[in-house]
């Protein structure tokens, strides 16, 4: 219940945090909204030598659109996104998945940078992120790149991240034209975090899915694209059997996660199942 | 004319807690205190090779540190255990103490090995990360019925086969031949999970010694501290009782855990008196539940006989119970005594055996747990009961209303004489199955169940009709069976010169509103205002004595003691008033809060007479100045509550996920002080319950690791897990104490269990499936899904 | 290594210096005396140790002390309003929204947020805004009439 100790910086700007990165390094821990990391502090299973609080940095906390992309400061709490107004418009689904994170209180508190960054495999941005195909705006020593959402997550509490740079802000494209997208979860009933989390976006302008993506979050290391269901539905009509076909190819090949609540075989069937319910769930809005 | 009793009157209690003034254990700072933290074995099962303390105390700030061999060479042997229940062949059960801080061998994954006393818990939590303990590794027993084999680990060199007794209650002969001679046996293996009360406010605990008086003041969240008082004082530290001072201030929850006499209470009130200092300690989250004491974990094969009308004809039960490392105070009594005695249920089964074998294992200690080896005895009689009616043909409900015990008010129809020792007070059985029936609306349920099964949704229906003993208990009885106190209660009724009342009780409140349920009673027995009445209770030297509150015993014998104090303030006060009003006292009649001389309009108030009582200027020859009444009451017997409850769930077949639709409860628990209060106790049990049936349960793997022991991993009820909840009552008065109370702190517990379970069994029996094991988590029910298609 | 801090509680200024590793709740508990603020787990997940913060609902163990600096607390000791009771409170005391006691203050303070975000809940929109709290002794149902009188009374 007591964190080991620790140096504590509050920079009022991104350079300025970089600057202590630059300096400590692999011994220093960002802290955003803090829902990751001061949980595994307390209970010792993360002990940084310094903590650099980039909450106060006020160019950190912003939702808005820049042509056709909506843009997310990476201290932007959980609750900012789910009520965002220009949120629920542009990316429903992102309003979706953030109003389905821990409760009230964390919801409050926690960041979407700050989860991305801590990329805990049962998070639940992760799959979202995947579908929307986001970008993960960095900024290091050199200036900022852009990560796309496909090669952020490395592996568990793994991300593209240096240790010299920040997560400064997600670029999340507006959901095309006559497309839908949701993410379903299958909780995991203490921790609310997700057995098994799916996001799915389909673009369907006429009869047949011009476009689907199809992420998974808690099934295995980290989140990932399924491009095996994806395949067998696009440029097809979603018909009833056809979803179940492409359901049934859900988390092939991946090595699939074990845990108190969920042995893997258990698992990997709720991925088959939570695929097919997040299609239909998306087809039923068209 | 009654008043307050029968009303739901808002708590008293209430205003400190939703202000945020209530006063717990670990809100109290003492002068000069210091803080304690313990450092405890990762292993369940290890040699202690070496302790090393030297980097810990060179750390600034700490006072010191101590370890097994400290309290060895002390002379303290360790906690004691409050029950006996010795082998059948007559050899006795085998108790070895539990170490305050352990020096040879730790035994569960949690067992204390070293405190570091130092000037805030901060520093106390890292110097204690810094106590190097060597240990080597010893393979760990955790399962029950493994333990009990022949090679076995060992978690006692003194208890063979890790057996801390056996015990069998009932004819065995008479059940073997009936059992023998049933058209149908119904048989099931049970595994009764284990469970963590997860009390919200974690244990914690102040040890203070003040010299100059020699005195030793402890702090406990305890549900009794005047038996952790006689426990810790003649049986642990050896220090005379009378110079200890145990407070249970305002203690958050309990739910049985907190009634056990605790190590750290010992420890720390041992170590202020070494450091000359308070010394206070509180349990992180990860640590109680490592410490706390656990409930349930019985492995049971139990089989019911009928003949062919479906008569029960013979009930036969084998139980293993897991106890844990050492015997925590009641643990073997949970599962005999509290266990056993339960099995008639409430069924005319003529013949009935039950066999409980008690077992060590390297897990963390098992003890009472909201309903206390009741829950258990219910949870096989009622799953029983449901398949076999399903085994049958039968409707649950047809099947058990057909073997009821009759009606019997135990007045003019005697108590009813079980099979295992009880007899059973009063009770209308079939009244509160009906009356769960009427408001469940039975045949239309049942026609939507159909409905909803047309339509590929998986509704069930689930019924239990539970028996509980409470209001433990008379004290000869219970010595017969082992117990090593008296199970009464005491109470002081004060009356101050000015009318006002002050009421000490022994019973402790953590929860269930005694302040306001038995003010209830006072102010409406002497006919006073509500706020003329103080209800204290929770330390040791304002109260008398007590054995505090537990086994839903508060009411039935707490507040039977408070009626004996006031009968006697009453007779003292027509003395008074006869002298008074120059009648008789034959003439003087109580009534309303004041004495009246019969048939006349001439009266003594209530304050009057108090004001007699203390200036006693005009007074009654002989008789003592002063109005000041203890009472002791021991109870006659058993309270026995009952009631019907009924679960409706729907099933997700694909994920396996149960949610509980509706939950009905019509229970009967004898007369009501508070009925606010009484249905708040049966919603929080029916949740406990409920937790038990769906998530809840401690997994250790084969190592003796608690795979779960955080609020991340071990999943307790949700507001969002649950609906509310439909109840209502019966009430058949208790005959054999003067409230006509039975008791309902554990009612909703006891009967909510086997209900849920036997609502998925329904849901889930078209597709084949029999039987589940608790908890009904979704990959739990998911698997038997499919073994069940598998195997058609 | 100590950090200033200064910051109002209940409508107060306090200005410490604390280690940073020092949690929110400990400061409220340990530093300032107020007690009502309660510890029921280390895991972030029980949600006694609940308060506002700027006026949102947060979880005080998963906040170091110095990230309040600046910010405006309020906890269970502040809800009441010259003597008279929250809503909240009221209704947790007229419906019978607690027994021990441990869990209220956290309970009380998730609803007021619970309520200033929607102030007519439903019965299911209740039970899902308060399941970062855990109660073990109500079986929540009268918790959720208590939030329910505080809302008519609100409304009215």
């Amino acid at each position: 219940m007591i964190p080991e100790t620790f140096e504590y910086y509050k920079p009022s700007t991104l350079d300025e945090a970089i600057k202590l990165l630059q300096e400590y390094g692999f011994d220093a821990k960002l802290l955003a909204g803090g829902h990751s990391l001061i949980p595994s502090m307390k209970l010792r299973l993360s002990s940084p030598e310094k903590i650099i609080d980039i909450s106060k940095i006020s160019d950190l906390n912003f939702i808005r659109a820049e042509g056709n992309s909506l843009v997310i400061g990476a201290c932007t709490t959980h609750h900012q996104i789910a009520s965002s107004q220009l949120v629920q418009q542009k990316v429903p689904v992102l309003a979706q998945t953030a109003a389905l994170i821990g409760d009230l209180q964390v919801r409050n508190k926690g960041t979407i940078g700050g989860s991305l960054a801590h990329a805990d495999p049962a998070a639940d941005y992760p799959a979202t992120i995947l579908i929307s195909e986001a970008e993960i705006v960095v900024q290091g020593p050199s200036g900022t790149r852009s990560i796309p959402a496909t090669n952020f997550f490395t592996g568990i509490f793994m991300t593209d991240i240096q240790d010299d740079e920040i997560l400064r802000e997600i670029r999340i494209p507006f959901q095309a034209p006559h497309s839908h997208a949701t993410y379903l979860k299958f909780a995991q009933p203490a921790s609310r975090y997700a057995i098994v989390g799916c996001a799915v976006m389909i673009t369907k302008p006429n009869d047949n899915c011009d476009d689907v993506r199809v992420a998974f979050t808690s099934v295995a290391d980290y989140a990932f694209r399924d491009s095996q269901v994806e395949n067998m539905l696009k440029g097809k009509k979603p018909t009833e059997d056809a979803v179940s076909q492409a359901a049934e190819k859900a988390a092939e090949g991946q090595d699939i996660l074990e845990d108190h609540f969920a042995k893997a075989p258990y698992r990997k069937h709720l991925a088959r199942l939570f695929a097919k319910r997040a299609i239909n769930d998306v087809l039923t809005k068209f | 004319m009654s008043k307050l009793i029968g009303k739901s009157v808002k708590r008293v209690e209430d205003k400190r807690f939703i202000t945020g003034k209530g006063r717990y254990t670990d809100d109290i700072v003492l002068p000069e205190m210091t803080y304690a933290y313990i450092v405890r074995s990762p292993y369940a099962h290890a040699r202690i090779k070496k302790v090393n303390t030297k980097e810990a105390e060179a750390i600034n700030g700490v006072v010191t540190v101590f370890t097994g061999k400290d309290i060895q060479a002390a002379g303290i042997n360790g906690v004691p255990c409050g029950w006996q229940v010795d082998f059948k062949n007559g050899d006795t059960m085998k108790e070895p103490p539990h170490p305050l801080l352990v020096a040879d061998k730790v035994r569960y994954m949690g067992d204390a090995v070293a405190v570091v006393i130092a000037e805030s818990y901060v520093i106390a939590k890292d110097a204690a990360e810094l106590v190097e303990v060597d240990y080597d590794v010893l393979e760990a027993v955790v399962d029950a019925s493994l333990a009990v084999k022949e090679n076995a680990p060992q978690v006692h060199e003194e208890a063979p086969k890790n057996m801390a007794f056996d015990w069998g209650l009932g004819d065995k002969d008479k059940t073997d031949k009936a059992m023998a001679q049933a058209q149908h046996i119904t048989t099931l293996n049970i595994i009764n999970q284990r469970v963590i009360p997860n009390a919200i406010e974690p244990r914690s605990a102040i040890g203070q010694y003040e010299e100059a008086y020699d005195k030793y003041t402890l702090y406990t969240s305890s549900q009794n501290p005047h038996l952790i008082r006689l426990l810790m004082s003649a049986f642990v530290l050896g220090i005379p009782e009378h110079k200890v001072h145990v407070i249970s201030p305002d203690v958050g929850g309990g739910f049985g855990s907190k009634i056990f006499h605790y190590t750290e209470e010992a420890l720390v009130t041992w170590c202020a008196k070494q450091v000359k200092r308070p010394v206070k300690w509180t349990a992180e989250r990860s640590e109680s539940f490592l410490t706390d004491g656990q409930g349930r974990d019985h492995i049971t094969k139990a089989e019911m006989g009928f003949d062919k009308e479906g008569n029960v004809v013979g009930l036969r039960v084998y139980t293993y119970a897991n106890l844990g490392a050492y015997l925590s105070t009641f643990a073997p009594c949970v599962p005999t005594y509290l266990h056993g005695t339960l099995l008639q249920g409430l069924y005319t089964t003529p013949a009935i055996y039950v066999d409980v074998t008690g077992v060590f294992t390297n897990t963390t200690p098992v003890d009472a747990y909201r309903g206390a080896g009741r829950p258990e005895a219910t949870y096989l009689l009622e799953r029983l009961m449901d398949t076999a009616a399903r085994e049958l043909n039968m409707d649950p409900t047809e099947l058990r209303l057909k073997n009821f015990i009759p009606p019997f008010d135990g007045l003019q129809q005697p108590g009813y004489q079980t099979q295992v020792a009880l007899q059973y007070d009063s009770g209308n059985y079939h009244a509160v199955l009906e009356r769960a029936l009427e408001m469940i609306d039975y045949p239309s349920l049942r026609k939507e169940q159909q409905h909803a099964l047309s339509q590929g949704r998986y509704v069930g229906i689930g019924f239990s009709t539970y028996i509980e003993a409470c209001g433990i208990a008379p004290s000869a009885v219970v010595g017969a069976l082992g117990a090593r106190a008296g199970l009464y209660e005491s109470a002081q009724v004060r009356v101050q010169p000015t009318g006002k009342v002050s009421v000490y009780v022994g019973s402790h409140s953590h929860g269930q509103g005694h302040e306001t349920t038995f003010a209830q009673v006072v102010a409406d027995k002497l006919g006073i205002n509500l706020e003329d009445v103080e209800i204290v209770h929770g330390d040791s030297e304002a109260v008398a004595f007590g054995m505090g509150t537990y086994g839903s015993r508060s009411l039935a014998v707490g507040g039977s003691a408070i009626m004996k104090s006031i009968d006697k303030i009453i007779e003292k006060g027509s003395k008074i008033a006869a002298h008074k009003l120059e009648a008789s006292e034959e003439d003087i009649a109580f009534e309303d809060g004041k004495w009246t001389v019969k048939g006349t309009d001439k009266s003594l108030s209530f304050a009057d007479m108090a004001l007699t009582a203390y200036v006693p200027h005009d007074y009654p020859a002989g008789l003592e100045p002063g109005m000041d009444f203890s009472s002791f009451y021991d109870p006659a017997n058993f309270t026995y509550p009952y009631g019907a409850h009924i679960a409706v769930v729907e099933v997700d077949t694909d994920t396996g996920q149960v949610q509980l639709k509706r939950f009905i409860a019509c229970d009967d628990v004898g007369n009501v002080i508070n009925p606010m209060i009484v249905d708040g106790q049966i919603h929080g049990g029916i949740a406990q319950g409920v937790g038990q049936a769906l998530f809840e349960v401690a997994s250790y793997d084969e190592n003796g690791q608690l795979t779960n022991g955080s609020y991340m991993d071990y999943t307790m009820p949700r507001a969002d897990d649950l609906p509310s909840f439909e109840v209502d009552r019966k009430v058949t008065p208790c005959p054999h104490n003067p409230l006509g109370v039975k008791g309902a702190g554990e009612a909703g517990t006891i009967g909510s269990t086997p209900a849920v379970v036997n609502a998925v069994v329904d849901a889930l029996s078209s597709l084949g499936v029999k039987d589940l094991q608790m908890p009904l988590t979704p990959e739990n029910v998911w698997t038997a899904i499919q073994q069940a298609q598998s195997e058609h | 290594m100590v950090i200033p801090i200064k910051l109002t509680v209940n409508g107060k200024t306090y200005s410490h210096e604390v280690e940073p590793r020092m949690l929110l709740v400990h400061y409220l508990r340990e530093v300032l005396r107020l007690t009502g603020t309660h510890i029921g787990c280390d895991t972030s997940s029980c949600g006694a140790c609940t308060i506002l913060v700027d006026g949102k609902a947060v979880k005080s163990c998963t906040l170091l002390a110095v990230q309040a600096d600046g910010c405006e607390v309020t906890t269970i000791e502040g809800l009441a309003k010259n003597g008279e009771l929250h809503p909240l409170q009221e209704g947790f005391q007229e419906e019978h929204g607690l027994q021990c006691g441990f869990c209220t203050p956290g309970m009380i303070m998730t609803a007021v947020e619970l309520l200033h975000q929607n102030p007519h809940p439903s019965e299911d929109e209740i039970r899902h805004g308060l399941e970062g709290n855990y109660c073990r002794c109500t079986g929540y149902h009268n918790i959720v009439k208590s939030i329910q009188y505080a809302a008519n009374k609100q409304k009215s």
